[in-house]
């Protein structure tokens, strides 16, 4: 919340104390920056890449690739300022455009005790990571060109607005949702895109009867512990600061990873015999998932809590997204990322409380708040982000598909999107 | 001259190759191979979502022989491969017409 009421601050200068740069500041979001450009390429990439059939594996890498180039030149162009900069009257709903193509950004220009081009680029790693985890949803059956229309339009729909609401002073900064790293802006926002996605393009050809299973499950656990690693600078970044905040952020992500990853592989073991290296690999993702947007308000006690709820409910959520409702949300982007994402900011709500003894954390947003003033907000957070991102990603879905095809004919789905799209095979060994 | 089919669980090749070294057997084709027997398939987890997999992994021989050496060899391989469970394997013996090593134009026996 620190860049907030430096964004805040910015805004009144008349009011503001001088900006300083802070050299260790800087330094850690400079690294949090490059750490988690890494959870997508090539963590993210990879977790997704072994998780498809050999004869896909290039297409998702490929889409993988291709929106973080194109979400960095959106955010360049207008994403930033929209996200970031001041809308005027509109304020509560969008920024303003003062920012476009960086606009009035320099070596000296700062964003609280940092550059704000890092400041700038910092954002943008986690708007190119919100969109590559829907690729899961849709993986193995969309058009790349489609893809990635939808992908830079979805940004520009769903992402930048919802951003600008949580962090760029929008209304529910102003109601004081917490969210530290990306509970609502990134994980439910990617998860419901995630399931509206899926039931647009449909199910991929012969399922759920023919077995789809993961390729390469050595190359999905290796992007799963980028992804925990990267991690540490999605929320201890997210301090944009590197002080204490910073390190107990960093400190209750570690925690729910271990606890979400244990908790999926015991359900497991009771429910189905023996624990798999994709279901601690899944348990982590969920974990931390979960974790993002308390990371900067609970501590470790009610982290390990977090943590073991999100390995039980993102577990249940997958057998019923997939084997009850019957959706090909293909990698399970929906159940880990989208409920992870709920169940995370709700709880935020809840272990945000100084009065929990050894769970407590580090109180609610408004003076006057109490626990249930705090989880409604919460609740309306949860809410909001989740009708708002279902309808805008279905009309963006629909949009992009009166100018071309979503899917793949079902000869290029059976022949396989590598060849198919790319002309290029992942292997030839 | 008989050829000497084997197939056989992958993780008993290296007993089987010693055995047959030791008898003096000059070489073998190895291929990896995949099929079912009455162990028949295994299934697969994850996330929760079975797949059966029809076919397992197995690892075929094939080394030709003089006459005189079949039973040995078969001996051999049987011995070597057996862990007394179900899918350890089969041996099949059949008969071979010609044999000719490329480099020296021997043929036959001579050429095993």
């Amino acid at each position: 919340m620190r860049y907030l009421i430096a964004g805040l601050l910015a805004l009144t200068p008349s009011l503001a104390l001088a900006d300083t740069l802070d050299k260790g500041d800087s330094a850690w979001i400079l690294t949090a920056t490059a750490l988690v450009l890494f959870m997508t390429l090539p963590g993210l990439s990879l977790f997704y890449g072994g998780l498809v059939r050999n004869k896909n594996v290039l297409s998702v890498l490929m889409q993988c690739f291709a929106i973080a180039c194109a979400v960095s030149l959106v955010w360049l162009i207008v994403g930033y300022s929209l996200a970031f900069s001041h809308g005027g009257a509109a304020n509560a709903w969008i920024g303003g455009l003062s920012h476009v193509f960086f606009d009035g950004i320099g070596r000296d220009t700062l964003e609280g005790s940092m550059p704000k081009s890092l400041h700038g680029l910092f954002q943008m790693t986690f708007a190119i990571i919100t969109p590559a985890l829907i690729v899961g949803a849709f993986a193995e059956r969309m058009r790349f060109g489609a893809m990635l229309a939808f992908s830079v339009l979805w940004v520009l729909g769903v992402y930048v607005p919802v951003c600008h609401w949580v962090w760029g002073g929008g209304w529910l900064a102003e109601l004081g949702l917490y969210d530290f790293a990306g509970g609502t802006v990134v994980h439910i926002t990617a998860g419901v895109a995630a399931l509206v996605a899926a039931l647009v393009l449909g199910r991929r050809q012969d399922w759920p009867g023919q077995a789809m299973k993961p390729h390469n499950m050595t190359m999905t656990v290796m992007g799963a512990g980028m992804l925990w690693v990267g991690w540490f600078g999605f929320n201890g970044g997210s301090a944009l600061s590197a002080d204490g905040n910073a390190a107990m952020a960093m400190l209750v992500t570690h925690i729910s990873a271990a606890a979400a990853s244990l908790a999926w592989v015991a359900l497991e073991s009771i429910k189905f015999g023996k624990p798999s290296a994709l279901g601690i690999a899944t348990g982590m993702v969920a974990g931390l998932g979960t974790i993002t947007p308390a990371s900067g308000f609970v501590g470790p006690g009610g982290a390990l809590l977090i943590g073991l709820a999100a390995g039980v409910v993102c577990f249940y959520m997958v057998l019923v997204v997939k084997q009850k409702w019957r959706i090909d949300d293909s990698l399970d982007v929906f159940p880990v990322h989208g409920v992870g994402g709920i169940l995370g900011t709700l709880l935020a709500g809840v272990f945000a409380s100084t009065e929990l003894g050894v769970f407590s954390g580090y109180g609610f947003a408004k003076p006057d708040y109490g626990m249930l003033q705090q989880v409604g907000v919460q609740a309306l957070g949860v809410a909001a982000t989740f009708v708002y991102t279902g309808v805008v990603t279905f009309l963006v879905l629909k949009l992009v598909g009166l100018f071309t095809p979503l899917r793949v004919t079902a000869e290029e789905e059976a022949q396989g999107l590598d060849i198919a799209l790319h002309e290029e095979r992942g292997y030839d060994i | 001259m008989k050829m000497i089919t084997a197939v056989i669980k992958p993780f008993k090749v290296d007993d089987v190759r010693d055995a047959l070294a030791q008898i003096g057997v000059q070489g073998m084709t190895v291929t990896e191979v995949k099929g079912f027997g009455r162990q028949k398939g295994h299934t697969e987890l994850y996330r929760g979502a079975e797949y059966v997999v029809d076919f397992v992994p197995k690892v075929k021989l094939e080394l030709a022989v003089v006459d005189e050496r079949v039973d040995q060899a078969v001996e051999a391989i049987a011995q070597a491969a057996s862990s007394g469970k179900i899918g350890d394997g089969k041996i099949f013996i059949t008969a071979l017409e010609q044999a000719l090593r490329i480099r020296t134009g021997e043929t036959d026996d001579d050429a095993l």
